[in-house]
């Protein structure tokens, strides 16, 4: 079997994160509950006549599948994978309104088209002309995960060189408007420094589109290698560790091989707890990261971790922003990550230095 | 031929049946489920014909002992009563046995309630319990609840109109490799304003009973569908003697890369699809004994489609029809009711006839099976094309 590498990335997050050669060097901080991502200038990829017509979830997924194509010096690739918990759901909004508003009459196909949660796998095919394998993961928080796990299995039986993986969410009006009517959005606006310290019930949601070129090719330039994924509908947590035990040990691996946990905790008092069980537990001297201060919560917004593990990797740097404690400051090689929605749709990610 | 992976249970819920042996029993009878809509409030009421099934949501909610507080859509309605179908049907009696998988496949998801509540859900409380029901992801989270699925790998794809066949080809390589002992596969859609507008605007909806392959071909029926199969590991089947329907031998998954929603004139992506699927079932062209295509009634469709047919097959090509004149195009879930048809094909050796065809395209001599035939079947090759360029193709063997 192959191994696997992350050959290259491209990040739009909420932070400045699509220039390749920066690592989280200026912070934005935002006093919010709803968080938005800094676009890259589109016009730098995309032509304007094209990206006028896009949604933005497509532009974000566009331009950072470029991003990463650019960097791994590619220009066709042998598979497509997404991740997206809802796709481009500003036009699944445009449609419903316009159906509602106008008594199902005057619409137009555009916003129900881009509404097809495989519209950003499919323009992206479109864009570089790319016919091969294409598929699209619409589970929740483990999207990204599901499709790490469709081409990894890929690329470890040699049916594919190069995969560009990747998960993209764009935030809604009208679905944040309810979310927070169910409290699943925080109440009170809060600043994204006292966000992990948080009492309060309910994430700040956020947006991105984070981009990999996953290859069994090792380059000069890889950044990490990915070992393993493995995702769980559910998971009580008395189970938790318990079940990371046998994935690690299913690498090879024991708690103390671990130099770096980046734990997906995002500020809810209600499920952040499950981190807890790690970071209080066999984790307690373990260098620990968070990020979703940084990014938001989506259901793709655990891809914005797998980029911060690669990060890491490759610079062997933690920026202090990301950093829950100060263990350890040099010699990373194995790290592993771990996220949950909820309480459901849990993984674990392990990458290694290589 | 690659032994391929063996399907052990089958279940299915569309408009011309509540489980296998229904659907059976109409596609013998050449029995339409097209007809008139009833169970949604919408203007085009009058001038759409689509593939409903009979039973009311509270009729469903009734059969899986769901309380009234549920949130189920009706997508999670549909794809819960033919998973549990399939799991009987495999005879599990202990899901949690061996490492169990479910791979779900929506477009709609729970849209049917986001499109009803929309605007309610700001001004009242009582309907918010829908809200989480909305995702692509949540039927799925359902299903595996009711078949008690728990701490295991349970994902959703949503490829448009090939999302089930991707979903059936996900949960084939997954026991391939070792990944899962079992693994239920499949897709559901219920029909909404949301679908039924949708592909109104493309202007790609008949108003009467869809002719797929017809050179005076009109449109589409959107119909809504639910479909499961139960794949198993050769050592899980070996070791409690299942009785296996017939096996997943091929499947190929490619990209048009032509336009968002049409199909290209040449059929590139099907092609491609179909000539993955022979070379990993390790098959000729020649093997194929019968294609359930994915002929959905559309001009471009029927004509991408059979374009990609000659492409493949030269001057032998097989018999083949579409059944989408029988249950209308279900969308995600199209890819699953037509493996458990072709199954059902190679149990039986039986054709489906493509109904409702009369006048060949002008582009090209194909002709459709047009009646019930009884031939010696072994392989049967299966199509499901979608919007964004999806293009899948599976293969199944007895």
């Amino acid at each position: 079997m192959e191994k696997v590498y992350i050959n290259s990335i491209g990040s739009i997050s909420a932070q400045k994160t699509f220039d390749n050669s920066d690592f989280l060097e200026e912070i934005v901080t935002y006093e919010d509950n709803i968080i938005p991502v800094i676009e890259p200038n589109y016009k730098d990829f995309i032509p304007p006549a094209a990206a006028r017509r896009m949604a933005k979830g497509i532009k974000m997924g566009v331009v950072a599948s470029k991003i990463a194509l650019e960097e791994a010096n590619l220009t066709d690739i042998d598979a497509i994978i997404t991740g997206t918990g809802m796709g481009c759901v500003r036009d699944s909004e445009k449609f419903v309104t316009a159906i509602l508003d106008n008594n199902e009459q005057f619409l137009t196909p555009t916003s129900f088209i881009q509404s097809t949660h495989n519209t950003v796998a499919g323009q992206i095919a479109l864009g570089i002309g790319c016919k091969g394998y294409n598929f699209t993961y619409v589970h929740s928080s483990v999207s990204f995960e599901s499709a790490l796990i469709d081409a990894f299995m890929q690329l470890e039986q040699k049916e594919a060189e190069n995969i560009l993986v990747g998960g993209v969410d764009e935030s809604g009006e009208h679905t944040n408007a309810i979310n927070k009517l169910i409290h699943h959005i925080k109440p009170e606006k809060i600043n994204s420094k006292e966000l992990l310290h948080s009492k309060t019930g309910g994430a700040v949601f956020g947006e991105g589109a984070n981009f990999f070129v996953l290859s069994n090719k090792k380059q000069d330039y890889s950044y990490a290698q990915l070992l393993g994924v493995k995702t769980y509908n559910t998971l009580a947590k008395s189970d938790l560790l318990a079940n990371l035990e046998v994935f690690l040990k299913e690498n090879n691996l024991s708690f103390a091989d671990i130099d770096v946990l980046i734990i997906g905790n995002n500020g809810d008092i209600d499920y952040d707890n499950y981190y807890s069980e790690l970071t209080n537990g066999p984790f307690k001297d373990t260098q620990q990261v968070a990020y979703k201060h940084l990014s938001g919560e989506f259901n793709t917004a655990s891809a914005f971790g797998f980029w911060l593990g690669a990060k890491i990797l490759r610079t062997q740097q933690i920026p202090s922003p990301v950093a829950l404690n100060a263990i350890k400051n040099k010699g990373f090689e194995n790290v592993l990550l771990y996220n949950q929605y909820r309480g459901k749709n849990h993984s674990f990610t392990l990458l290694r230095r290589c | 031929m690659s032994t391929g992976v063996a399907i052990t249970g089958m279940g299915i819920i569309s408009a011309i049946g509540n489980n296998v042996a229904e659907n059976y029993s109409s596609l013998l009878e050449g029995r339409t489920g097209i007809s008139h809509i009833s169970k949604i409030d919408t203007v085009h009421k009058g001038s759409i014909m689509v593939g409903e099934i009979i039973f009311t949501n509270a009729e469903l909610e009734a059969k899986l002992g769901l309380g009234p507080n549920n949130n189920y859509s009706r997508t999670a309605l549909l794809g819960a009563i033919a998973a549990k179908e399939a799991i009987e049907d495999a005879k599990i009696t202990n899901i949690k046995a061996y490492r169990t998988g479910l791979i779900s496949s929506t477009s709609v998801g729970g849209m049917d309630m986001t499109e009803k509540f929309y605007y309610d859900y700001l001004e009242s409380e009582a309907n918010r319990r829908y809200i989480e029901g909305h995702h692509a992801g949540d039927s799925t989270e359902k299903i595996a609840e009711q078949l008690g699925i728990d701490q295991s790998l349970v994902t959703t794809i949503s490829t448009a109109c090939s999302s089930a066949a991707n979903a059936i080809m996900f949960g084939a390589r997954l026991i391939k490799t070792g990944k899962l002992d079992r693994v239920i596969v499949g897709g559901a859609d219920c029909l909404s304003k949301f679908t039924i507008n949708g592909f109104n605007t493309l202007m790609i909806l008949s108003d009467t009973y869809n002719t797929p392959f017809d050179e005076n071909r009109k449109g589409l029926n959107l119909g809504e569908a639910a479909a499961y199969l139960v794949l198993e590991s050769e050592s899980l089947v070996k070791k409690e003697k299942k009785k296996v329907l017939g096996y997943v031998v091929g499947y190929g998954n490619a990209n048009d890369a032509y336009h968002q929603t049409a199909s290209s004139e040449n059929g590139d992506g099907a092609t491609l699809a179909m000539e993955k699927a022979l070379a990993v079932a390790g098959l000729e062209p020649k093997d194929i004994d019968y294609i359930n295509a994915h002929g959905t009634a559309t001009g471009n469709n029927d004509l991408s489609e059979g374009r990609a047919i000659i492409r493949v097959f030269g001057e032998d090509v097989p018999e083949f029809s579409s059944t989408k004149a029988y249950t209308g195009h279900t969308l995600a879930a199209a890819g699953a009711i037509e493996a458990v048809y072709s199954i059902l094909s190679l149990q039986n050796n039986i054709i489906y006839p493509n109904l409702n065809f009369k006048t060949p395209m002008k582009e090209f001599s194909l002709i459709p099976q047009t009646s019930l035939k009884e031939k010696a079947l072994n392989t049967v090759l299966s199509n499901s094309l979608g919007f964004g360029g999806n293009c899948s193709t599976l293969i199944f063997s007895k």
